[in-house]
């Protein structure tokens, strides 16, 4: 049970491969070593028996046995390092030249290198020879001491096996670090992820801020953490809001409605009091379409209609739908808008957008105040609506989008308290954001949406596959 | 007008069965999809309201595509609690001619129906809208009563034209904010009576009676005058 799950764990995993990989790396350059040192010294004796018998065969052709007999001999006379090694015999195998005592029993063929120990000078040594056959019945012994070489071939041995060792060791202990380095990097992460699972939702992943793949991963977690938790909150403010701010509406209805069954005198009462209890019920109906409408704005669907929108024909209408409401209550309504305003995204939600934004400041602006909208579309597209109203105190922007939010200024106008969280959710679906300023006095909201090309710069984010029909 | 409703919920069906009859239309009642299929394929109706999901296997929008598919082109407005955007744009698509959703007050259900009716009829090439001795000329895009030029922003001809299209029904809010305006949202302001209550003040206030009319709990309607 134990060994599966350490065979499963990919820190194992990890350091396996680590040690794997070291290994390999290891053997290769032994290998490598090995070929290029006593590999090596093995080719050069080689050659340097060739090289002598290649010699040596030319005396013997210039002047036979006597001339091969001399040069042997000068031969030996000349080798300073002393590791020549002849033996000229005859049909008998008895020696005519050379610097062994006798011919080594076990060469008996031509052709191959043998390695064999040899008694030189009564001391015991390690020779490579090889065996040539001359005309005649001859038979010449070419080779060289290799007692130097087998030693040195034995401490390059004895020094592979120790480095055997010590990567053995060394992949060991590698493979541990990079397990336990994989180990706490993840560690980080499973901890955060093992939390949220157990409910502690504001938990986040610590990045470490060297911007690698874990950071990249971490981020992309916290992105995702980020968006749960605000579905979460909107889910617990919709539900708390329905606790609450619908309680209000749906109490006043039914009171209407009881109080009418049992004290309505005539049927003129009775109606009157249903069609009230009929108006609070549409009021509620009324909340409930606006609240499944930011629900689906929220979730996002209706990205796959985007399109190309210019918003001045759009600002113009909401002006056209609006001004005549502004100038029934002495509200002068300026609109300054480009020529063309182009922007990617639901024409109608953005219209509604502006026209909450536009309801709401008509709405609070004093008599004889002026509302201004502005469009404008330098870099990014940015719709501002100001009014003279009372505004929103900073300390309250930031749960001025929150629904059901009313500000204290606002408890005695008529609304619901969800336009400004269906702007902000309009912003939101569009990769833009509702900025709410002071207009000193009154309250200046700036509807902030990506341009086209902003947009169409940036592939995989924003974008549905089939967003462009343009 | 002969009327089929395809509707389920009892509730439902019975209210808007009884308003419509008492509005003076015949109405005949489907309380599942193979029936209401049957009805509206094998009789003849000025208008059909359908709901979208019902029971019997079939439901409103296959209904709807199915009348559709053998070239029956009885208007239907569908009657729906699936209030997103994209099931409105599904049940247009699917060639329905309105779209309302649950929950309703009739008086918007009765002037859509109504509305219905009238476009059934076809609006050939109308080049001219008359109501007693108010004139509109689609062409010049200009409006007379008695005789007498009136001058009217754009929005406010459109307005003007819009409930001389439907003079003698009701129009809602709602309707005008969708056919004049081409908003498919509820203003939380009610921007629609101050243009109705502009444009009366050119068409109505100069002269001794009035044209457009308010119906309460309802909206508005531009009618003669009774005597």
């Amino acid at each position: 049970m134990n060994d599966r799950h350490l065979f499963r764990s990919a820190g194992f995993r990890f350091g396996a491969i680590y040690a794997v990989l070291l290994a390999i790396s290891a053997t290769a350059l032994a290998v490598f070593l090995w070929w290029a040192t006593a590999g090596l010294l093995d080719r050069q004796t080689e050659a340097a028996i060739n090289a002598d018998a290649q010699g040596l065969s030319e005396r013997w052709a210039d002047g036979g046995l006597p001339a091969l007999i001399v040069t042997i001999e000068d031969r030996l006379a000349q080798n300073i390092d002393g590791d020549a090694i002849y033996f000229l015999a005859d049909r008998s195998m008895r020696r005519l030249a050379g610097n062994l005592e006798r011919w080594p029993p076990n060469v008996a063929t031509s052709g191959p290198l043998f390695e064999l120990q040899v008694m030189r000078a009564g001391v015991k040594s390690l020779a490579n020879v090889q065996r040539f056959d001359l005309p005649g019945g001859f038979h010449l012994l070419v080779g060289r001491d290799v007692h130097v070489r087998a030693q040195l071939r034995g401490l390059l041995t004895d020094a592979l096996l120790w480095a055997v060792l010590v990567v053995g060791l060394m992949a060991t202990v590698g493979a541990l670090v990079v397990r336990n380095l994989f180990r706490r990097t993840l560690a980080n992460i499973s901890a955060t992820t093992a939390a949220i699972a157990s409910g502690d939702l504001a938990q986040r992943v610590k990045l470490t801020g060297r911007g690698d793949e874990f950071d990249q991963v971490a981020e992309v977690i916290n992105d995702m953490l980020e968006r749960i938790g605000r579905l979460m909150d909107g889910v617990r403010q919709v539900s708390n809001a329905i606790a609450h701010d619908l309680r209000t509406p749906i109490t006043r209805a039914r009171t209407r409605l009881e109080d009418a069954a049992l004290h309505a005198e005539t049927p003129e009462d009775l109606r009157a009091a249903i069609e009230r209890a009929m108006a609070d019920l549409d009021g509620i109906a009324a909340i409930f379409q606006a609240l499944l409408r930011i629900a689906e704005i929220e979730a996002g669907t209706r990205r796959s209609s985007f399109t190309r929108v210019d918003i001045a024909p759009l600002l113009a209408e909401v002006e056209d739908l609006y001004g005549a409401l502004a100038e029934e209550r002495d509200i002068s309504l300026v609109v300054q808008v480009a020529a063309e305003v182009p922007a990617y995204g639901d024409k109608a939600l953005i219209q509604q957008a502006i026209a909450n934004l536009l309801d709401n400041a008509v709405k609070f602006s004093p008599p004889g105040g002026t509302v201004r909208l502005s469009a404008s579309a330098a870099g990014k597209v940015s719709i501002t609506v100001s009014d003279q109203g009372p505004g929103i105190p900073p300390a309250e922007r930031a749960k001025a989008t929150d629904r059901f939010y009313r500000g204290e200024t606002a408890r005695s106008t008529p609304g619901s308290g969800l336009g400004l969280s269906l702007v902000a959710a309009v912003a939101h679906l569009h990769g833009g954001e509702l900025r709410l300023e002071d207009n000193k006095p009154g309250l200046r909201a700036t509807l902030v949406l990506p341009s086209p090309e902003e947009i169409e710069a940036r592939p995989a984010a924003l974008q549905h596959k089939q967003d462009f029909i343009c | 007008m002969r009327i089929l409703v395809v509707e389920d919920d009892k509730d439902v069906a019975g209210f808007v069965v009884r308003g419509l009859r008492e509005a003076g239309h015949v109405v005949e009642h489907a309380d599942n999809g193979r029936d209401g299929l049957f009805m509206a394929a094998s009789e003849s109706f000025d208008a059909v309201i359908l709901d979208r999901m019902l029971p019997g296997g079939i439901d409103g929008l296959k209904i709807l595509e199915t009348l559709r598919g053998q070239k029956n082109a009885v208007p239907v407005l569908i009657l729906s609690a699936m209030a997103e955007v994209d099931d409105r744009v599904k049940g247009l698509k699917a060639g329905s001619d309105d779209y309302l959703t649950k929950p309703f007050a009739f008086a918007e259900l009765l002037a859509r129906v109504e509305a219905l009716n009238r476009r059934g009829k076809g609006e050939g090439p109308v080049t001219k809208l008359v109501v007693e001795d108010l004139e509109l000329d689609l062409l010049s895009r200009q409006v007379k009563r008695a005789g007498q030029k009136i001058d009217l922003q754009p929005r406010e001809f459109r307005l003007l034209e819009y409930l001389m299209r439907h003079a003698g029904q009701v129009v809602t809010r709602t309707m005008l904010l969708e056919g004049v305006w081409d908003y498919h949202f509820d203003p939380q302001t009610n921007v629609i009576d101050v243009h109705v209550s502009r444009l009366r003040q050119k068409v109505d206030k100069p002269f001794a009676t009035g044209l457009i009319h308010t119906v309460r709990n309802a909206g508005y309607m531009l009618r003669a005058e009774q005597p």
